[in-house]
């Protein structure tokens, strides 16, 4: 089938953008959104032009580079899947396709598709953890805990970190990110005696680093690839809120 | 050959105190000095986070960096499986005794029973930790950790985490490592590539990277090196591997006095997606689970294949008497579940024969429709359904499907766009782990001083073939348990070394080469992209290298590949600057050494007049087409030094078996 892309170019993070067009005549229903790119890029290198750069590597929807905004949708228009993921079968011959990297203040553009979510590391670094060293664990089996809470906590761990609940907010918030791991470490009992520093000290990361406040939309839970819950943004707001109480 | 300059340093005394005592005895360092103790690690997955957080906790000086945009992202993150550990939780009859015997004989009698013991003792330690972590594994309703079974084992010791135990994993490393980022202690280094190890009297004293996204080269010093950056999979294009995964790091520590060891060693994996056309980036694993229910066949009859690869016969239309189920038919004993090598090597036989069934005749069938119907008629019992038609039964035997492969069957829907509810899968065998890397002693320290490879990235623990739910659980030692205490035997003789300052004449050396490289692949101006020389390489090694090897294959194979390497450095194209973020100029160094381990696995392979576990020499097979060691001349560890370019010498460690008594390995 053939398509038409129009695809954000931007040189580095200081420069101004713009929309290129490209047209392709020869996509694969087969093809995944990534290698029609890669088709893309083979194209312009061959008319002595510079392929668009995007991020992706494990090309199975879990390592959470991929980080298109596809036709005004994080990750495409099917629910419940990373761009890589995303197949070609989903379009039809003679579409225009509009391609963008995340907007978001705390995400600069680094050059074209690419952007940088160093600051969702940075909130990690704040407070997402349990501190214990190694060496330091107690027998594996020693402390039952649920299945339904483990469960739980298993759901909230499996966000990607794409970031593309920031990029479907209206605010560009961060709280579903945050929420979902404060949510997995204070559901577990060897999260709990750092739960109120945590939820604490990675909120105020997360403003730090200038991400919007949550308005409860609801977008960021919809466009998720791993469709994260929404009750652990309520879940975060209750630690967060227990925590100020308590002043920690 | 020399054997001399390969000492494995596999300490004395009984196969189960060895680690013991080796931990009692080894040299520590103080904690003053373990401040102005600076530690490099290249590699953030589980085997570089786990071992820069540990470091970091020790109070180390540590600085990490990897190519990815975060730490969180390694290709770690996708193995889906589990993690093996002989808890015993399962009162049936595990023990670190069993794991080590399970993972020697799983390897084909090629690994080293020193490391792969400590590997087994050490395994119970990593699932405390994880689970300290905040790992959510999965659970049994009374509140403890459940475990599954995997091949080549006949207990239940493998913990996972849905189809995500990789993912769930790295989390944990990865919260570790941030920890000692914020910490201080750990200095991270994203989108940074690894591009020299500078080497100062013989011993590693630091690296050059290149900051991706302004093209800047660093030089950053370090008491020692470790490389934790997997492994080599990618060199045959289409692999299961992320698209970055790559040999740069361990290829460059090569080129400067580091042992290759075993590379014609790869895993090919059995069940994979099959390719569906040119524009294939990578292959997507199916989780070995299936082969628990799923049956595998081929038509019987050569017309009815190929009448299905043009789509005019419908797979459901073939009756049952018209169907090869070759496995079941071949190995009898273990049918579907037979290991990964031996699948693997089946299917291509019958593709090769002309019974592959889709457009590229490279795929098999793995069909539902005996399981669906099997759980059916369970199901129609437990609710006493008299007489239920066939709808019926498909309708509650796919409901059992549903719940146990649900994940799986929805991603290939999500891939091929087939239902496989109502269609036969299919499958192909795809490339998955190389068992082969860089050459280490018990300390896992390589032949060159200071510097250290962990995790995929060595050659230590799987031999010749690595077992289902042992590559975590091998990066996880590496770095929570192992590097901890053997990297003491080394800095404990380094306490009086200075940090070298970086403009050390070997630093602006060794920077300059790397300029002068990046420079000339950019200046080639050819006619080539850089993902063209890639698919060849893949092509010729997928051919010739790849589920099954013969001595004229090999031979045409080298020479292609240093032809193609020379019209690489001729006529790639690799457009934009080096001073810049450019993708192609980082995938072009890439390929550029993937060129030069392509031919090194050829003549590792050529090398070994042998069969075993992922290395299959046609020549050496029995009358049934089974792999046919030879343990006289071939029980050895093949550890490559690369003299000049592209010119290496063989050296070998001898494989000694104390405490296993050798076998064939049969699954008749």
């Amino acid at each position: 089938m053939k398509i038409t892309l129009k695809v954000w170019r931007q040189k580095n993070t200081k420069s101004k953008g713009q929309f290129e067009t490209y047209k392709l005549d020869h996509v694969s229903e087969d093809m995944s959104f990534l290698e029609m790119f890669d088709v893309l890029n083979e194209q312009l290198i061959n008319e002595g032009k510079e392929p668009v750069v995007f991020d992706h590597d494990c090309r199975e929807g879990i390592c959470g580079s991929c980080s298109m905004y596809i036709n005004g949708r994080p990750h495409g228009p099917k629910n419940a899947v990373t761009t890589c993921q995303l197949h070609m079968r989903s379009f039809k011959d003679g579409d225009i396709i509009v391609v963008e990297p995340w907007r978001a203040a705390a995400f600069p553009v680094l050059k074209d598709l690419s952007v940088d979510r160093s600051s969702f590391d940075r909130i990690m670094s704040a407070g997402g953890f349990v501190s214990v060293n190694t060496g330091n664990a107690q027998d594996a089996n020693s402390l039952p805990i649920g299945k339904d809470i483990a469960d739980e906590a298993f759901m909230s761990a499996a966000c990607i970190g794409c970031g593309a609940c920031v990029a479907a907010c209206k605010n560009a918030s961060a709280m579903l990110f945050v929420s979902a791991k404060v949510s997995q470490l204070s559901l577990l009992p060897q999260g709990q005696p750092e739960a109120k520093k945590r939820a604490i000290a990675m909120v105020n990361q997360m403003d730090a680093e200038g991400f919007g406040s949550c308005t409860n939309t609801g977008a960021c839970s919809a466009e998720c690839p791993k469709e994260i819950s929404l009750s652990n943004i309520a879940r975060l707001n209750r630690e967060y809120l227990s925590a100020s109480v308590a002043g920690e | 050959m020399s054997i001399n300059k390969l000492d494995s340093k596999i300490p004395e005394g009984p196969i189960d105190q060895k680690w013991t005592k080796y931990k009692s005895s080894v040299p520590l360092v103080n904690p003053a000095n373990k401040r102005s103790l600076e530690i490099i690690v290249v590699g953030t997955g589980l085997a570089g986070a786990s071992a820069a957080a540990s470091l970091a906790e020790m109070g180390y000086k540590v600085k990490a960096f990897c190519f990815q945009d975060s730490p969180r992202r390694a290709h770690s993150i996708a193995a889906q499986g589990g993690i093996n550990a002989a808890k015993n939780y399962q009162n049936d009859g595990d023990s670190t005794y069993r794991l080590f015997y399970d993972t020697i004989k799983g390897g084909d009698y090629r690994s080293r029973e020193g490391n792969v013991h400590r590997l087994a003792e050490v395994s119970s330690s990593i699932i405390d930790q994880c689970v300290a972590q905040g790992v959510p594994f999965a659970r049994e309703y009374g509140g403890l950790l459940s475990n599954r079974s995997f091949g080549g084992t006949q207990v239940q010791r493998t913990f996972y985490a849905a189809g995500q135990t990789g993912q769930q994993l790295l989390l944990g490393a990865y919260s570790a490592l941030q920890r000692q980022i914020g910490m201080g202690n750990v200095t991270m280094h994203t989108r940074h590539e690894m591009m020299d190890v500078v080497t100062i009297d013989g011993k590693a004293r630091g690296i050059i990277a290149r900051n991706l996204i302004t093209g800047e080269l660093e030089r950053h010093f370090g008491h020692s090196v470790l490389l934790c950056t997997g492994g080599y999979g990618n060199v045959f294009y289409l692999s299961t591997n992320a698209m970055g995964s790559n040999v740069t790091a361990a290829w460059k520590a090569h080129k400067k006095g580091a042992f290759f060891s075993n590379p014609c060693y790869t895993q090919i994996h059995p069940t994979c997606i099959p390719v569906s056309g040119d524009h294939q980036s990578k292959l997507t694993l199916m989780s070995e689970s299936l082969r628990n229910d799923g049956r595998i066949w081929v038509p019987k009859n050569v017309e009815d294949a190929k009448l299905v690869r043009e789509g005019k016969l419908n797979p459901n239309d073939i009756t049952e008497e018209n169907r090869d189920y070759y496995l079941e038919r071949r190995y009898p004993a273990f049918g579907n579940l037979v290991p990964r090598d031996v699948a693997s090597r089946a299917a291509k036989e019958r593709c090769d024969a002309g019974y592959g069934v889709n457009k590229t005749g490279q795929a098999v069938f793995l069909d539902y429709a005996a399981a669906i119907e099997r759980y059916g008629k369970i199901e129609a019992t437990k609710q006493n359904l008299t007489n239920p038609d066939k709808a019926t039964l498909t309708k509650l035997g796919n409901a059992v499907v549903k719940e146990k492969y649900g994940n799986l069957f929805d991603m290939y829907k999500q891939i091929t766009g087939v239902n496989p509810y109502n269609e036969p899968m299919q499958i192909y065998p795809a490339v998955h782990y190389t068992m082969g890397g860089l050459w280490v002693d018990y300390n896992l320290m390589t032949t060159v001083p200071g510097l250290y490879a962990l995790g995929e990235a060595n050659f230590s623990d799987h031999g010749a073939n690595r077992l289902g739910a042992s590559a975590l659980m091998q990066g996880l030692a590496d770095g929570y348990f192992v590097i901890p205490y053997t990297i003491g035997a080394y800095l404990s003789t380094d306490i009086r070394t200075k940090a070298i300052p970086t403009d050390h004449e070997a630093f602006v050396q060794a920077e300059k080469e790397v300029a002068d490289r990046l420079n000339k692949l950019i200046n080639i101006k050819g006619t080539k992209s850089v993902d063209y020389f890639h698919k060849i390489l893949g092509k010729i090694i997928w051919d010739e290298c790849g589920m099954a090897r013969n001595e004229a294959g090999l031979k045409k194979a080298i020479a292609d590949v240093q032809a193609l390497r020379n019209e690489f450095w001729t006529n790639v194209r690799v457009p934009g600057e080096v001073n810049e973020f450019n993708t192609e100029l980082e995938k072009a160094g890439r390929v550029a050494d993937f060129l030069e381990l392509g031919e090194l696995m050829c003549k590792d392979a050529l090398e070994r007049n042998e069969s075993c576990g992922g290395h299959f020499r046609e020549e050496f097979q029995t009358e049934e087409g089974e792999a046919l060691r030879d343990d006289e001349n071939f029980s050895f560890v093949s550890a490559w030094e690369m003299t000049q370019d592209a010119q290496w010498q063989l050296h070998k460690e001898e494989l000694k078996y104390e405490n296993i008594k050798i076998a064939a390995r049969s699954y008749k």
